[in-house]
């Protein structure tokens, strides 16, 4: 039961995620897609991983490929879902300078929140990507929007489906701490994750 | 020039354009590296006063003229300002008359433009540059919000009161329109805004990062930044959005997409091969080439010159540097302390960030002189200029 209503609400979102993809003028909002309710319940036939299919968190090796290309992103209807930036404050991922790869230090803090959304299907999880002021501001942008993508992609490879993951960027522009020292800028260089549960 | 000024008015705004103009002339000009540069043409200027005497100096120093007195001068320029901006320019070797106009109409400062356009066109052959626009971002506290204004900084209007971050605005060429990148639908999404009627839509709104918005030379096309695809890549469509095309596959992050002035070419900043460096592609999609920057790594930020010579960029050796490079590759010559470079459509003249105690302010660079000035600064932190060409 449980997990029928799961696997109805992942093609809800893959549905809407599917509608925004193309550039169009038009409103995003949670309004039925002409055409996609026929997939409902029916064939999947949309691209990209179909959801529930990752392995339960007893039966997952502990092996982790690294991804091969790029993870094309879901939807972003976060409407959906009630922010909670506080449960996983002290998980924020901290990066070197100009640098978007997760170090061995930070591991443990993603693998926690992988564990959390096994255990909670409904739940989903939003990374902010942050970057110290050192970079100049379009670069910074694509470069939050990098730190954020590799810890999606870490989850990933832990087994979260993508469309349970949102990205955001913010470069320099919501610093943790507003100094221009070192110090500031390690706190700076983060990506931050808000848990999002459904409304 | 809408409203001409009547005499009662202007003589009750002469006084405090005095103190305006002492106040102007008494703020430290950031003028750094003048030595080295190419050689700036000796120009006096006689019987100007206040706010005029000002916007002239202002006007003429950032492209390529030194003010100097009379006797050292090659070119004389003599007028007045007492009730409409009048000027006579006289070449001092030749005793030859090569302007004699007055300007009416406009503010005193609208006229004063007017004259330094002609004398630069008169003198170089190169239209003058100060009678167009700026666009740029000003930052307080959190929010970031979009203005446009006079390419010395005055007359600064707020094209967005958002209330969210607002950011990296760039004008369409030849039109009053903008493109920039606003969270206010909780996410980095682009917009266009024609100035003229005030409207404003959705350009892109991909699940992830939209941004780095530019419009090709003859306003048909957009070059972006969407992270749709999982990586934040280059991408172009039509101004309609339609024929969205993916230009680069990278894993690594793409920023800054600039266009060559006949449209066919594509620059921008990737870290493709593990630093920022600077890239080609073919518009209509291609392999990515490097751009040969000889010596300079970290670059990112690239602006094509109208002219289609030179590239202009951000180098970060320790500091910000502002760098150009020739289109075609080559030896880098580092100019000032800055970043986040825009042309003119002089081809010549550069408007840039500057970081000052924490705060961001926008200055003018003429790149043969390497002469800078400092814009009128508006409250908040400004960043990210674009000049309307």
């Amino acid at each position: 039961m449980k997990y029928a209503k799961l696997l109805i609400l992942l093609m809800v979102v893959l549905a809407l995620s599917l509608g925004v993809v193309g550039c169009k003028k038009k409103p995003i909002g949670p309004t039925p897609i002409p055409g996609m309710t026929g997939n409902i319940g029916g064939k999947n036939d949309t691209s990209g991983p179909v959801p529930g299919t990752a392995l339960a968190p007893d039966q997952n090796p502990n092996v982790k490929p690294v991804p091969e290309g790029p993870i094309p992103l879901g939807g972003r209807n976060l409407g959906d879902y009630l922010p909670n930036p506080e449960r996983f404050a002290a998980n924020t991922v901290y990066f070197d300078f100009d640098r978007a790869t997760i170090k061995p230090s930070e591991t443990g803090k993603i693998e926690e929140v992988a564990k959390y959304l096994q255990a909670n299907p409904t739940h989903a999880v939003q990374i902010e990507g942050h970057c110290d002021e050192r970079g100049t501001e379009q670069y910074n942008l694509s470069l939050g929007e990098r730190r954020s993508l590799s810890v999606r992609e870490y989850l990933v490879t832990a087994g979260i489906q993508p469309d349970r993951i949102f990205t955001i960027s913010y470069g320099e522009s919501r610093p943790a701490d507003p100094g221009h020292n070192e110090a500031a800028w390690a706190k700076n260089r983060r990506g931050v994750f808000v848990l999002l549960t459904p409304k | 020039m809408k409203y001409k000024t009547s005499l009662p008015f202007s003589l009750l705004a002469l006084p405090s354009l005095l103190i305006f103009s002492a106040w102007l002339l008494g703020q430290d000009e950031f003028d750094i590296n003048r030595s080295g540069g190419a050689k700036r043409i000796p120009i006096s200027l006689e019987g100007y006063s206040g706010e005029v005497l000002s916007v002239l100096r202002f006007d003429l120093e950032i492209q390529g003229f030194e003010i100097t007195s009379a006797d050292k001068a090659q070119y004389l320029v003599s007028g007045n300002n007492t009730s409409s901006v009048v000027g006579r320019v006289t070449d001092r070797i030749n005793r030859a008359s090569l302007l004699a106009k007055e300007y009416t109409g406009g503010t005193p400062r609208s006229e004063a433009h007017a004259l330094s356009d002609d004398i630069v066109e008169k003198i170089t052959g190169r239209k003058g540059i100060a009678r167009t626009k700026i666009a740029f971002k000003v930052e307080n506290g959190p929010n970031s919000e979009i203005d446009v204004a006079d390419y010395d900084g005055h007359n600064a209007i707020a094209v967005t009161q958002d209330h969210t971050i607002t950011r990296d605005p760039t004008w369409v060429p030849g039109r009053r329109m903008l493109y920039y990148t606003s969270y206010k639908a909780g996410n980095p999404d682009i917009y266009s805004h024609d100035l003229q009627s005030g409207t404003r839509r959705t350009f892109a709104r991909y699940p992830g990062l939209n941004t780095g918005a530019a419009p090709s030379p003859d306003g048909r096309r957009v070059a972006l930044v969407l992270s749709k695809g999982g990586s934040p890549d280059v991408y172009v469509c039509d101004a309609d959005t339609g024929n969205l095309k993916q230009l680069t596959k990278t894993k690594e992050a793409e920023s800054s997409p600039c266009w060559s002035p006949d449209g066919q070419t594509i620059c921008f900043s990737s870290r493709a091969e593990g630093t920022s460096a600077l890239f080609f592609v073919s518009a209509n999609g291609g392999s990515m080439r490097r751009l040969g920057t000889a010596g300079a790594g970290n670059c990112t930020e690239p602006d094509w010159s109208p002219d289609g010579k030179t590239i202009v960029f951000t180098r970060l050796a320790g500091t910000f540097e502002i760098c150009v490079v020739p289109a075609s590759g080559g030896s880098v010559t580092p100019l000032v302390a800055g970043e986040d470079p825009s042309w003119a459509p002089n081809s010549r003249t550069v408007i840039f960030t500057r970081r000052v105690k924490g705060k961001r302010v926008l200055s003018l660079l003429d790149v043969p002189t390497k002469q800078t000035k400092d814009v009128q600064q508006t409250s908040g932190s400004c960043s990210q200029p674009s000049w309307a060409k």
